[in-house]
């Protein structure tokens, strides 16, 4: 496939800001059980993050439209559609962040049910997401459960970076849990997200041109695609890059999204918040390096019709 | 919904997105095309259309239209394309005061010379009037081996003059067709054929198109038929699988060839001089030698059956049967001669030759059809030989083609599928004499200042007495058609036109007018040197060809050359007619003509061309276009065609449909004024179903032939034997040999002549195989016509341009990895001639010994209006850059072309191939100057177009 | 229930693009139009087509098929690329099986062109919404148009009359029937779509005998 930038920004800010929640109502709910409390400018600036993030990934998610002032109609056909569950989740999700850090601004009690809420909002918006690419069955890379759990653990292990980075200014006390959770997911992700380039690389594409056309001989070969030009199916499913490439972009975000992190949160472990944002900048960059490279890697079986001009 | 809409409507006319000439249905919204189909009610098409037909919209909405006459700038160079408009006015009165002054010292010095057109009746009787022999259409460089062959074998040809019945035969046999001018009917028929479980088999060295869904293919050297054909016959006979009957009765093979060395009629039929003859013109006064009584009879004598073996004496003559000088021909032409030559199998030969003879014994029927033979014999029945051949360039465009293409018209004739349901059939005004009566003006007393050319310019030569030279040789035709170099061109040589203008051999001429034809592209054998030739001056500074007028719709490649161009209409624009007298679209059952109708105004300044013609005819006063008193006497072209007679009160014209005062007459009667008008009502064709009894065995029908000769598509109603021993070339071949009283040909040409001109078929490998090294260039390279463009002219069409807007060479993996080209690397094609770097791409259905790629795709930048950088112009080529039009022949050169016929010799060149150094830009070569946009076409082109007829959907 | 569909004959297909000019003519000026064409005249020309005639080498020479291939939507009786759309433009008919795309709600977002396998949509590059093989629908249930020509386009354009249309689920039908007798196959079956659009295979040919090495040339 050929990655849309709109695709990647959007599943990689809302996964930050994803995790970014998980992490502060954790340590809120954390806190609660021992009787203790967190910081509210903490948490506040926590889920003006949280929005932002959101926002921006919402924002992303227009540039994917050919119809953007249609958007509204997305939201219709949510009992079949992850994209419009997704289009209704994300919102959701936004809002319940956005009230989860109004209250705690007011100071209003509630926060833990409305945390509770966004909660589930969270974990539905990743379960959209995912599913998103994981309901394409013939899209074999996608469809498999590791893409829901390195959806949740990347986004998590942005997210917690990110936490670390904002309690190293606001909330020294929650450094250890975060940069522990961040280090944690992180090494959790690496492994998870191994293990699907491990599976993908072991995939038999089940289309070949045989079944494509129906050919008797088992050696079909297309000679012509039926024109010489381009076409929206040879835009939209091709990347263009090459095996150097793509060997390159998967060592960048190996190293970007997972081990350089992790050496940065250890050097930011005892409060350097430099280092932290740092930590949090590369990891994203990571991140989108990896989610490009997700979507590239799918092996559309319309490709099969679309191999040679002449 | 706006089919239906009040403001949509439908009109019938006739397609001319190529010469097929399908009926279509134009429908119209709000005066927009909004969708061009087939018409359901027409003859040729039934409803269907194929690629191009159905993008007839983005033609007429080019920008590459040419909307108003043009005329080079003064001191501008030729083929930088600067023109600038002029008026009507204007430029119709510098071509009538150019062409008079020609036209009243010297005729010829005005060569027309013609392309894609159909009109031929129309522009052939304009350089009659004008006096010019120097006119031919695109036959010349088309297959003009096919109608020679063909046509000097058995009186019709494939083509548009015959073809097989599909609807009867069991197995078809197709040589060397990739989509030809039958297009849709044969893909209708092909499709039929195969489901009611017909045999198809293609012979062709590449597997595409019709050849994909053969049952069997048979891939062949190019250039090798004539020896496979020549071995099936073989077969044939050897086993005996040959209708004797049909080959006795219908053919010369029983006639008694005299053998006399001293003979001036040496390898001549014996003529019994006292016999009367019916048909000076066509003596039927030859002998047989009668196997029951053992003697020598009047051929076609009703009681008797010639013997076809042995050899007898006549008239104190050594003599034998035509068919037994044939059998010795073949004798030496074994399935393992031919399998040496073509690479195919003898054994698999020897099969498809037992298939073809099996098929035609065991498979025969009969058709309860009475008719009457020409020498009186009542039939009652006729017999079908479900054997049927389909065969085009892939025979034709190879200088050993014509003796090729005779040798399929005796096999054709030996299973006695000639004229016979499920064989070959003819379409009117075929079946003619073999060869026809007209013949070529025949020496420089035909060409008089102010004065029409004594004949029409082209003809069929039967004898040296019909060449068209001066008494020492010399040719007088600007293509050296008719002379001894080409005999029987009997559609002229335009692919030599240029060249000879520009050397002035045999002479010089004044103005070159080309119609509908890219000669400065993709129909000149090496382009770069046509377009040299038509800019270079002579010392004086003058232009070597002085005028160059270009008749087109389009801002071709070859506009950019010329001196004043006259813009033309689409086939959309204006009225056109199929003649019966030219190409009509005529069916098995009978003569079928058709006319165009405009269905959209004119664009801009356009004129019909047919128009301009007869405007140009009355204003030169050629006297057919005048009346006695010298005033102007057609309105306009549709007047013309319908009062206009092939003599006064002949009652024949162009048109065959209501005529008669009362337009109840068909294909003879008065013109009639509303004649238009009735073709428009009847979807713009007529059609004349024959009696059953005239449909079948036409050669010999008497029926038929006093037919055809009432409706004077013959003047004659003689039998029409087919010459298995073709008297006419023995004639040439005798002069040759200074055997022969009368004409001779000059010394350096009498061994080409007397080789070449045999009476028998024989296979030689191509003039330009003899020519260079073949070891040097060990690949043939040939093109296809792809289905989707028509030649050069659809590249401004966006829609089929999308499916071709470059082309590769296909190669064979075996081949092109020896030279270590990768699949879509780029890589060079180099001839003797010339070289071209182009895309491979591996093809496992090509015959490892043949390169191949589309036609005309490759385009000049900036030509077509498209953008300089456009596809065609970057990765698209031609494969024209490595064909030669002359070859070395000694000191001098001689014409590509075939000996016999001057036919082009298109798929002769031979390549090799290397792959292009990893420094080498990715683009073509050879690269040309970018065309500036002509003054009329759009000035700039859009960036995207989303069509829509009419006004917008309210949605 | 009925299911509309073609059924394309490979065993007479000569590729000769007909049904691929003929569909987008009728289309770019009916209901479906505009359908974009950029750089029309330019390089890499490219415009949205509803169909496509693409071709095929099975085999070694000179045992070599050569098999053209049309391709339009193949109206799958299962369409993943139905659910997955967000705004329901995308929907396949209950009356007659034909999925179509309402233009009014598209909004472009590609989802359903990846949840087809076969490659069948194509986003209109100037519309911004997502185009497809509509099987002519506003031609065959034309009431004005005479019965012999409330059929597809490329239907009737097709000279071999390799493209047959009808009903596959009435079980006397031409295309039903067709692929009982001559063995019609789907498509990428693996993925369980159920085109209801299927293609009737080659007929065997006569095999060749072996070949002589081609030499470098006629002698
Ligand atoms: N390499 C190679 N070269 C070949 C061949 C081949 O097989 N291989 N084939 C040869 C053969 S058989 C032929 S017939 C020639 C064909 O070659 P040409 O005779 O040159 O035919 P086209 O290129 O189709 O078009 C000629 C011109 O007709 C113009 N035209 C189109 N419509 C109209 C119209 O309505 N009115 C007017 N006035 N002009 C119009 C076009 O713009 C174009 O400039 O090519 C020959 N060249
Ligand atoms: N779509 C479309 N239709 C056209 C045209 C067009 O440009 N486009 N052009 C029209 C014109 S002007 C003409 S003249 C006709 C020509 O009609 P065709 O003769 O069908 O046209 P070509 O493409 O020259 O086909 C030549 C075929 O012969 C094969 N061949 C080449 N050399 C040999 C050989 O030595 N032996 C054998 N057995 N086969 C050989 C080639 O592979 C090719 O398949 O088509 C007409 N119809
Ligand atoms: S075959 Fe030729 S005439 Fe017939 S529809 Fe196609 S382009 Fe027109
Ligand atoms: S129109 Fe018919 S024959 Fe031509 S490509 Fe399409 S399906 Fe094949
Ligand atoms: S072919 Fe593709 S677009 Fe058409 S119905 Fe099937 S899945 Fe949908
Ligand atoms: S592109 Fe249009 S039809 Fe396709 S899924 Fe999106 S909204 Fe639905
Ligand atoms: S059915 Fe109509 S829309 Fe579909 S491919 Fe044929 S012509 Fe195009
Ligand atoms: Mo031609």
């Amino acid at each position: 496939m050929r990655p849309a930038y709109s695709v990647v920004f959007l599943t990689t800010l809302i996964g930050a800001g994803q995790g970014l929640f998980v992490a502060a109502f954790m340590a809120e709910a954390v806190a609660r059980l021992a009787g203790e409390s967190v910081p509210t400018t903490f948490l506040v600036r926590a889920s003006i993050g949280i929005v932002a993030l959101g926002a921006g990934g919402l924002v992303a998610s227009f540039f994917h439209l050919g119809r953007p002032e249609r958007a509204w109609r997305s939201a219709a056909m949510w009992r079949t559609s992850w994209l419009s569950r997704e289009v209704i989740a994300l919102p959701a999700f936004i809002a319940l962040a956005a009230a989860y850090g109004l209250l705690h601004a007011r100071g209003h009690g509630g926060t833990f049910l409305v945390g509770l809420l966004a909660l589930a909002a969270c974990i539905a918006l990743f379960t959209c997401t995912a599913m998103i690419y994981a309901c394409i069955r013939f899209l074999q890379e996608w469809a498999s459960p590791l893409t829901f759990v390195n959806f949740v653990l990347m986004g998590c292990a942005s997210g917690f970076t990110l936490a670390a980075a904002l309690a190293a200014w606001q909330a020294p006390a929650l450094l250890a849990p975060f940069t522990t959770g961040a280090i944690a997911l992180t090494l959790a992700a690496l492994v998870s997200r191994v293990a699907s380039l491990k599976r993908n690389a072991r995939l038999q594409p089940r289309s070949t041109t045989q079944s494509a056309i129906g050919a008797r001989g088992p050696d079909a070969v297309q000679k012509s695609r039926g024109f010489t030009g381009g076409s929206f199916n040879t835009r939209e499913f091709f990347h263009g890059v090459g095996a150097p490439g793509m060997r390159a972009i998967l060592a960048a975000f190996l190293a970007l999204a997972f081990v350089v992190p992790v050496a940065l949160i250890v050097a930011g472990r005892d409060g350097a918040g430099p280092w932290l944002a740092l930590a949090f900048a590369v990891q994203y960059t990571g991140l989108v390096a990896e989610r490009w490279y997700f979507l590239a890697d799918a092996r559309h079986p319309q490709n099969l019709y679309y191999q040679s001009v002449a | 919904m706006d089919t239906s809409a009040p403001r949509t409507q439908a009109k019938t006319t006739t397609c001319y997105m190529c010469a097929c000439r399908c009926g279509i249905r134009v429908h119209l919204r709000d005066g927009e095309v909004r969708y061009i189909d087939g018409n359901p009610d027409h003859p040729l098409n039934h409803g269907v259309i194929c690629a191009k037909g159905a993008s007839g919209i983005m033609k007429q909405y080019s920008p590459a239209r040419l909307t108003q006459p043009l005329r080079r700038k003064a001191g501008a160079e030729r083929g930088a394309g600067e023109l600038e408009p002029i008026s009507w006015d204007e430029a119709m009165s510098m071509l009538t005061d150019r062409l008079a002054r020609i036209r009243a010292s010297d005729p010829s010095r005005f060569a027309l010379f013609t392309g894609r057109d159909q009109m031929q009746a129309l522009t052939g009787l304009f350089a009659r009037q004008f006096g010019t022999p120097n006119y031919a259409a695109h036959g010349g460089f088309c297959s003009v081996n096919m109608a020679a062959g063909m046509i000097y074998t058995i009186g019709g040809s494939f083509w548009e003059f015959g073809g097989p019945d599909l609807d009867h035969a069991k197995l078809f046999v197709m040589v060397g067709t990739a989509e030809d001018h039958h297009s849709n009917p044969l893909k209708i028929a092909l499709s039929k054929f195969k489901r009611s479980g017909g045999k198809f088999i293609s012979i062709n060295p590449v597997r595409t198109g019709y050849s994909a869904i053969a049952d069997e293919w048979i891939p062949i050297r190019p250039g090798t038929d004539g020896a496979l054909l020549l071995a099936l016959t073989h077969e044939l006979v050897a086993t005996g699988l040959i209708d004797r009957e049909f080959v006795a009765r219908c053919t010369n093979a029983g006639y008694l060839v005299d053998l006399d060395e001293a003979s001036e009629r040496h390898g001549l039929p014996m003529r019994d001089a006292a016999r009367e003859v019916e048909f000076p013109l066509y003596p039927q006064n030859h002998w047989w030698w009668d196997e029951a009584t053992d003697r020598a009879v009047p051929a076609h004598a009703t009681d008797a059956t010639p013997r076809l073996d042995g050899e007898f004496m006549l008239e104190g003559k050594r003599v034998k049967p035509a068919f037994a000088l044939l059998e010795e021909r073949l004798r030496e032409c074994t399935p393992e001669w031919a399998e040496a030559i073509t690479g195919i199998p003898a054994v698999r030969i020897r099969r498809l030759a037992h298939e073809m003879g099996t098929v035609a014994r065991d498979q025969a029927f009969e058709l309860p059809i009475p008719w009457t033979d020409a020498w009186g014999t009542r039939h009652d029945k006729v017999i079908g030989r479900p054997v049927a051949f389909h065969a085009m360039r892939g025979l034709a465009a190879h200088s050993n083609g014509f003796h090729a293409i005779r040798s399929l018209a005796i096999l054709m004739s030996l299973l006695g599928t000639i004229d016979r349901p499920g064989g070959f059939l003819h379409k009117a005004p075929y079946p003619r004499a073999v060869p026809p009566s007209a013949k070529p003006p025949n020496g420089p007393l035909a060409v008089k200042p102010n004065a029409p050319l004594s004949g029409p310019p082209l003809g069929w030569p039967a004898a040296p007495e019909d060449l068209f030279i001066h008494e020492d040789g010399r040719p007088l035709r600007i293509d050296k058609g008719f002379s001894w170099e080409y005999p029987l061109a009997v559609h002229g040589l335009m692919h030599n036109v240029i060249a000879n203008a520009w050397r002035g051999d045999p002479y010089p001429i004044d103005t070159l007018m080309i119609f509908m034809a890219n000669m400065a592209w993709n129909s000149s054998m090496r382009p770069e040197e046509a377009r040299r030739m038509l800019n270079d001056k002579d010392a004086n500074g003058e232009y070597r060809i002085p005028f160059l007028v270009v008749c087109d719709a389009f801002q071709s490649e070859t506009t950019a050359y010329a001196d004043l161009v006259l813009p033309d209409t689409t086939y959309l624009e204006r009225h056109d007619v199929m003649s019966l007298l030219d190409r009509p679209i005529s069916e098995f059952d009978g003569p079928t003509d058709s006319v165009r109708v405009p269905v959209l105004p004119p664009t801009g300044q356009c004129r019909p061309f047919q128009e301009v013609l007869v405007d140009l005819a009355s204003r030169l006063g050629l006297p057919a276009f005048t009346n006695a008193d010298g005033t102007r006497k057609y309105r306009d072209y549709p007047d013309f065609i319908v009062r206009w007679e092939t003599e006064p009160g002949s009652g024949v014209g162009f048109l065959s449909g209501w005529r008669g005062t009362a337009g109840d007459r068909s294909l003879k009667g008065e013109p009639n004024a509303d004649q238009w008008a009735r073709y428009a009502e009847n979807n713009c064709v007529h059609h004349t179903k024959l009696d059953p009894s005239m449909q079948y065995m036409r050669n010999w029908n008497r029926g038929y032939l006093e037919f055809a000769r009432d409706m004077g598509f013959r003047k004659l109603d003689n039998p029409l034997v087919i010459q298995l021993y073709s008297e006419p070339l023995q004639h040439f071949r005798l002069a040759a040999q200074g055997r022969r009283p009368g004409r001779q040909p000059p010394e350096h040409l009498r061994e080409r002549v007397a080789k070449y001109c045999d009476p028998l078929p024989f296979y030689y490998p191509p003039l330009e195989t003899q020519a260079i090294d073949r070891d040097a260039y060990p690949l043939a390279a040939v093109t296809q016509r792809p289905m989707a463009m028509y030649h050069s002219w659809d590249s401004q069409n966006p829609w089929l341009r999308q499916i071709h807007s470059h082309n590769y060479l296909f190669v064979n993996p075996l081949t092109a990895r020896a030279q270590s080209i990768d699949d879509g690397g780029w890589m060079w094609a180099e001839s003797p001639w010339g070289r071209v770097r182009c895309m491979a791409r591996y093809s496992e259905a090509v015959e490892p010994g043949t390169v191949w790629t589309w036609n005309a795709i490759g385009k000049a930048p900036g030509a077509w209006r498209l953008a300089p950088d456009a596809d065609e112009a970057e990765r698209g080529f031609l494969l024209n850059h490595l064909i030669t039009d002359e070859l070395p022949q000694g000191g001098a050169r001689i014409s590509n072309s075939d000996p016999v016929t001057g036919q082009a010799g298109w798929y002769d060149v031979r390549v090799r191939i290397r792959r292009a150094g990893a420094d080498e830009p990715e683009m073509t070569a050879p690269a040309f100057a970018p065309m500036p946009a002509l003054p009329g076409t759009r000035s700039r082109t859009p960036a995207w177009i989303a069509y829509f007829a009419g006004r917008k959907k309210s949605t | 229930m009925t299911q509309l569909a073609l059924v394309i004959d490979l065993n007479v297909c000569v590729g000769c693009h007909a049904c691929v000019t003929s569909c987008k003519e009728w289309n770019t000026s009916g209901d479906a139009g505009s359908l974009a064409d950029l750089m029309p005249y330019g390089k890499d020309p490219s415009g949205t087509f509803f169909n496509r005639v693409q071709t095929f080498e099975v085999g070694h020479y000179p045992e070599t098929q050569t098999v053209h291939f049309p391709k339009s939507c193949l109206h799958c009786e299962d369409p993943p690329c139905v659910p997955v759309c967000p705004t329901g433009a995308s929907y396949k008919r209950a009356e007659d099986g034909i999925v179509l795309v309402d233009y009014d709600k598209c909004i472009g977002c590609k989802y359903c062109a990846w949840a087809c396998p076969y490659g069948a949509r194509e986003l209109d590059a100037k519309q911004k919404v997502m185009k497809k093989c509509t099987l002519c629908v506003d031609r065959i249930y034309d009431e004005k148009l005479p019965e012999r020509d409330r059929k597809p386009a490329c239907v009737l354009a097709c000279p071999t009359s390799a493209r047959l249309f009808g009903d596959v689920h009435d079980p006397e039908s031409e295309v039903s029937r067709a692929i009982r007798e001559r063995g019609g196959y789907a498509l990428m079956p693996e993925w369980e779509t159920r085109p209801a659009n299927q293609y009737l295979p080659r007929r065997e040919s006569a095999p060749c005998d072996p070949p002589t090495p081609s030499s470098s040339s006629p002698r």
